[in-house]
């Protein structure tokens, strides 16, 4: 209760005072996801140059590690590119893991998810 | 008609009114009420999974195309949204033989939603990547530009650009939620200064996909879903 009293009071101050900062409309961000890295990492894949697979697994474990003890959320294709890196290692078992983990996470992906693992077990000729 | 009727001196003062109006609107910032965009599709549609496509690369930097494609999930996830995974659905391109993102685009609205499933598809032109040096003071640039497609109806949801540059001063902004973020990627800029091109094309993504006035409605997965 007394939180949400406080919360009235200063609600509008705070509005006012952060509309002059950012020109109005904004609200602190709280993101949904746990990013730190990720898209360094993503660049650091497509530019295959400047690192290997070898050396861009531990850094995605280390991350994946990071967002869990923050009680935070791994972001849409996470898992599913930590897939992408234990297939280039040739890796399958883990990679399948790691795609049936990003459907777990997210419905959403099963589509194509069920397309890759529907793939990987057609065997090589 | 009537503007061809009109005389001169009428014909100045209309000119003053249309200056004014974008002057005024700039001065307040992104809550201004700048002519408002049609969301009559993106509202039938609602999306739940979005696929960034790679994309077109009109820049002479060979990278532009990944740079951005590394960067879009972030602002489209953070708006609530499903981003079919980036490296696989490259790689899948790649393995049935598309390698350029022109014929990527190419690949018809069925196709893609057979294979990855999305509800819509994210078409992304580069204009602008890279640093151009001068003599007086140096300008790393992206400009993007993006286009979303509703896969099951065909339909245009939403369509916009965004740019960012580090000749921008740090008191300019462009609207709230996105200048936010910006800050703090403005520091990670400092902290890995070896390819600036990349952390700009990280805030021109930002700006231009993720939720403001005139922007991308946020997604299923947002709490602001259905509120915007």
């Amino acid at each position: 209760m007394a939180a949400t009293i406080s919360t009235r009071l200063v609600g509008p101050i705070a509005a006012i005072a952060m509309g002059s900062v950012v020109a109005g409309c904004a609200q602190a961000p709280k993101q949904l996801y746990y990013w730190q890295g990720f898209q360094a990492q993503l660049y650091e894949y497509f530019k295959a140059d400047s690192s290997s697979p070898e050396q861009q697994l531990p850094i995605l474990h280390a991350q994946a590690q990071k967002a869990q003890a923050s009680g935070a959320v791994l972001p849409p294709g996470f898992r599913a590119h930590l897939a992408m890196i234990y297939l280039r290692l040739g890796r399958d078992g883990e990679a399948k893991q790691e795609l049936e983990a990003e459907k777990a996470n997210f419905p959403e992906s099963a589509q194509y998810m069920d397309f890759l693992l529907k793939r990987m077990t057609v065997p090589k000729s | 008609m009537a503007i061809g009727a009109s005389s001169p001196g009428k014909a100045v003062a209309r000119c003053g009114r249309l200056l004014a109006i974008p002057v005024f609107v700039a001065a307040l910032g992104a809550c201004a009420t700048a002519p408002p965009y049609d969301y009559t599709a993106f509202k039938q549609n609602r999306p739940v999974s979005m696929l960034v496509l790679p994309p077109l690369n009109e820049t002479p930097e060979v990278i532009a195309t990944y740079g951005v494609l590394s960067q879009v999930t972030l602002p489209l996830a953070e708006a609530g949204y499903y981003v079919v995974p980036v490296s696989l659905m490259d790689e899948t391109f790649r393995q049935n033989g598309l390698n350029n993102p022109a014929e990527i685009h190419d690949v018809s609205a069925q196709k893609l939603r057979e294979i990855f499933g999305a509800d819509a598809a994210v078409y992304i032109k580069v204009t602008q990547y890279g640093t151009s040096y001068a003599i007086v003071a140096s300008d790393t640039r992206v400009t993007v530009q993006a286009r979303i497609v509703d896969l099951r109806t065909g339909q245009l949801l939403w369509r916009g650009s965004a740019t960012a540059s580090s000749s921008e001063s740090r008191s300019s902004s462009q609207g709230g939620l996105a200048e936010l973020l910006v800050r703090a990627i403005v520091a990670q800029i400092i902290e890995t200064a070896s390819d600036a091109s990349f952390n700009y094309a990280g805030i021109a993504s930002q700006r231009l996909l993720l939720p403001r006035t005139n922007g991308v409605l946020h997604g299923p997965r947002s709490p602001n879903y259905q509120k915007d």
